[in-house]
């Protein structure tokens, strides 16, 4: 349906959907948060844990982890993915795994901060009727809750790698501009390949999961990069940082470069490609890839970057990545 | 996800949308101030189809890009010199302003030193840029934004009284796009001044092109979604003076844009150029060539084909152009070359035609992907126009005006 709305409507709506969980103590999760029209204005509106920071799952959360996962400056990433009670995700091959209508995928970032971890935002991508709806949550100094963040917000922080940076929570509209598929907002990380068997057929097992999906080239687990094959290593790291918008269906699709895990041709994927909007950021280079010539490469080139315009991904990077950087420099290297 | 509504209701839900907007439409008012960029991100997410956001006079100073997601929604300011959008403190995304919704309007504003790109429209059809100003306030430099105006994949294209300045690559771009009008906009010391790529039923008309290393491009390149170029229109256009000297960082195809191009076409099929006023362009008046990379797409073809140079009004070019061998060439055509330069690849005869009368230079390259070095120059006669572009055929929808009347 069409967002009929208005914020502050929006906003009530959340507010009467609270009311409700609190009389279904039996399901703590607000199914209705998730999947009635409006934008809850709180994290804790749809009950996805308990114990403040320490997000605590309850019933029905599970937590996962990709085997390559985006990088976010470094951040710590906490993932969860919702099932309503009774639903079950189905199988799609090594792809996507399908989502029912109320399931709800719930990111936070954290970052440490004297010796603890400070969570600084969450994010739920919650699958409603009409599709799915991405909306940013800022956690409070406090660490006792996140509130909604449409307008997105930045803020200065110290990552891991000890880079003082503006730190951007996106927007809704950027959550939808990595998340849109085809004009679709759609997720992103939990594919068959990018998950681990042991997860799938916990999830089987659990009755959550209709079957094991068989994969045939699983994305190598990041911290095993450098006992892979490296091509391995680099094809799934810019399958989960590029790949979401440079696809022929992404935001990125005007540019021709594809770099999804199975595309299989070189060109497509960026060997010997000519750059087509990359305007300053082809930064005085001709190809995308220079096959054994990383220097050349303007896609190392936009990665090792942090300067609107140039810097690639566009979005939510402040600090170049070294360990995707090195990875992706030796397989171009090794490249003939 | 679809819908879960059966397809008749669908259809009116939809019929009554596209009626609503007049009852329900609100305004939306953002004025420049503290906290700009909080304020203006959240009018624009949270405006509904048929509202305007309006934007106040004065200065919005902006830290990162700004989008609009909403159909039908149009962003109205006081007037492209009243109401400014800066970005010169943007920290992060690829653009100024992005939108990808259909139906949308933007009208009187500016957009000011973008890091990126000024405003990008992407798979937004029905899209009217209207009296919108991007400036890179430095004069041209390499560290400029690649793109002013940015529509890309979309059908239905209306860009009119707009101005852009200063642009690393092309002021007005419309990529991979169909049925698109670009008129009475100036584009000035941008790379290129307007640039019709991989697209189709262009309108270019009513503008002004000047200092520009090239004025009016019409390309067509390999290894995209949309490739074909042609059935395009470039007439009644004030080509004058682009002789701004190349600023686009390499790698770019418009790095190789010689200074002081006119009108360029490459590697398109259909394009009609008549009715411009060309003067004081240093290279070439009308530029016609092939594409010069090698490239590795089957699906692609490299050559121009049915390009005609009609009648139009040179004065003053090609008197220094950017060409090996520039004074032995000079001093044998006396002082000025021809104001149709080919570069000699495509079927012959059935690349580029020209009415009677209209003095053309051939580089007679051998083959596609020979470099200039390879020229040898010789004035060629083109055969008359024997195909033509139909004007019903090109430019946006006449429904599209309707939004800019008032």
């Amino acid at each position: 349906m069409m967002r009929g709305a208005s914020l502050v409507a929006a906003l009530s709506i959340a507010g009467a959907s609270i009311a409700n969980s609190a009389e279904r103590a039996a399901d703590p999760v607000n199914d209705a948060a998730i999947t009635e029209d409006g934008f809850p204005s709180r994290l804790s509106d749809y009950g996805f844990f308990t114990g403040g920071a320490a997000l605590k799952p309850v019933a029905g959360v599970t937590p996962y982890r990709l085997n390559t996962p985006l990088w976010s400056d470094g951040a710590t990433k906490l993932r969860f993915l919702y099932l309503p009670k009774g639903e079950e995700a189905k199988a799609q091959g090594d792809g996507l795994i399908d989502l029912p209508v109320g399931a709800a995928l719930i990111k936070t970032f954290a970052f440490p901060e004297n010796g603890k971890l400070r969570l600084i935002e969450t994010r739920v991508l919650m699958h409603r009727a009409d599709g799915w709806l991405a909306l940013p949550y800022e956690w409070n100094d406090a660490q006792t809750d996140a509130t909604l963040a449409l307008a997105g917000a930045r803020l200065p922080l110290t990552t891991p790698q000890g880079v003082s940076i503006s730190y951007a929570i996106p927007n809704k509209n950027q959550c939808k501009e990595c998340h849109e598929l085809g004009g679709s907002v759609t997720p992103i990380g939990p594919k068959a390949r990018n998950l681990s068997v042991a997860w799938l057929e916990a999830q089987h097992a659990a009755g959550r999961l209709d079957k094991v999906p068989a994969v045939a080239h699983r994305i190598p687990v990041w911290e095993d990069r450098d006992k892979v094959p490296v091509e391995s290593a680099a094809r799934g790291y810019l399958e989960i940082n590029c790949a979401h918008c440079h696809n022929p269906r992404g935001a990125a699709s005007n540019s021709g470069l594809d770099l999804r895990w199975e595309q299989g041709d070189p060109v497509k994927y960026g060997v010997g490609k000519a750059p087509t909007a990359a305007g300053r950021g082809s930064g005085n280079l001709l190809v995308d890839i220079a096959p054994g010539d990383p220097v050349h490469s303007i896609l190392l080139y936009r990665m090792e970057s942090v300067e609107g315009g140039i810097a690639m991904p566009e979005l939510g990077k402040a600090s170049i990545d070294p360990a995707g950087i090195a990875v992706v420099r030796r397989w171009i290297a090794l490249m003939h | 996800m679809a819908m879960r509504m059966p397809e008749k209701m669908l259809a009116l839900a939809v019929g009554a949308l596209a009626l609503a907007p007049a009852v329900h439409a609100k305004t939306i008012a953002v004025a420049a101030g503290p906290d700009a960029q909080k304020r203006l991100q959240e009018a624009l997410i949270v405006a509904e189809p048929g509202d305007t956001v309006a934007l106040g006079a004065g200065r919005f100073a902006l830290t990162d890009g700004l989008s609009l997601d909403i159909k039908n929604v149009t962003v109205r300011g006081a007037g492209m010199e009243a109401t400014v959008l800066d970005f010169s403190g943007q920290e992060g995304a690829g653009e100024g302003l992005l939108v990808s919704s259909s139906g949308v309007t933007l009208r009187d504003f500016a957009v000011e030193n973008p890091h990126g790109d000024g405003v990008k429209s992407k798979d937004a059809d029905d899209i009217v840029y209207y009296r919108v100003r991007v400036t890179w306030t430095g004069g041209p430099k390499e560290t400029n934004g690649a793109y002013g105006i940015y529509p890309v994949e979309s059908s239905n294209v209306l860009i009119d009284g707009c101005k852009v300045q200063g642009a690393s690559d092309a002021g007005i771009y419309v990529g991979q796009s169909d049925h698109i009008t670009v008129r009475n906009s100036i584009s000035e010391t941008n790379v290129a001044g307007i640039e019709i790529e991989n697209s189709r039923d262009a309108l270019v008309t009513g503008n002004f092109v000047t200092r520009n290393t090239g004025g009016i491009l019409v390309f067509d390149l390999p290894n995209l979604l949309v490739m074909g170029g042609g059935n395009t229109l470039v007439e009644n256009n004030l080509v004058v003076a682009n002789d701004t000297p190349n600023f686009a960082p390499k790698g770019n195809i418009v790095g190789g844009v010689l200074r002081g191009t006119g009108v360029m076409v490459m590697a398109n099929d259909g394009v009609l150029v008549r009715g411009n006023l060309m003067s004081d362009n240093p290279t070439a008046q009308v530029l016609v060539v092939s594409y010069p990379r090698a490239f590795d797409d089957k699906r692609y073809n490299p050559y121009p084909r049915h390009v005609v140079v009609g009648v139009n009004t040179y004065s003053r070019g090609g008197m220094d152009p950017q060409i090996e061998g520039k004074a032995q060439l000079l001093a044998s055509f006396g002082g000025a070359l021809p104001p149709v330069l080919w570069d000699g690849l495509g079927k012959p005869g059935g690349a580029v035609a020209a009415v009677k009368g209209t003095p053309a230079l051939t580089l007679n390259l051998a083959a596609q992907g020979d470099g200039l070095d390879k020229a040898k120059p010789a004035q060629v006669s083109l055969p008359e126009p024997s195909t033509t572009v139909d004007p019903a055929t090109v430019g946006a929808p006449a429904a599209l005006e309707a939004r800019i009347v008032s």
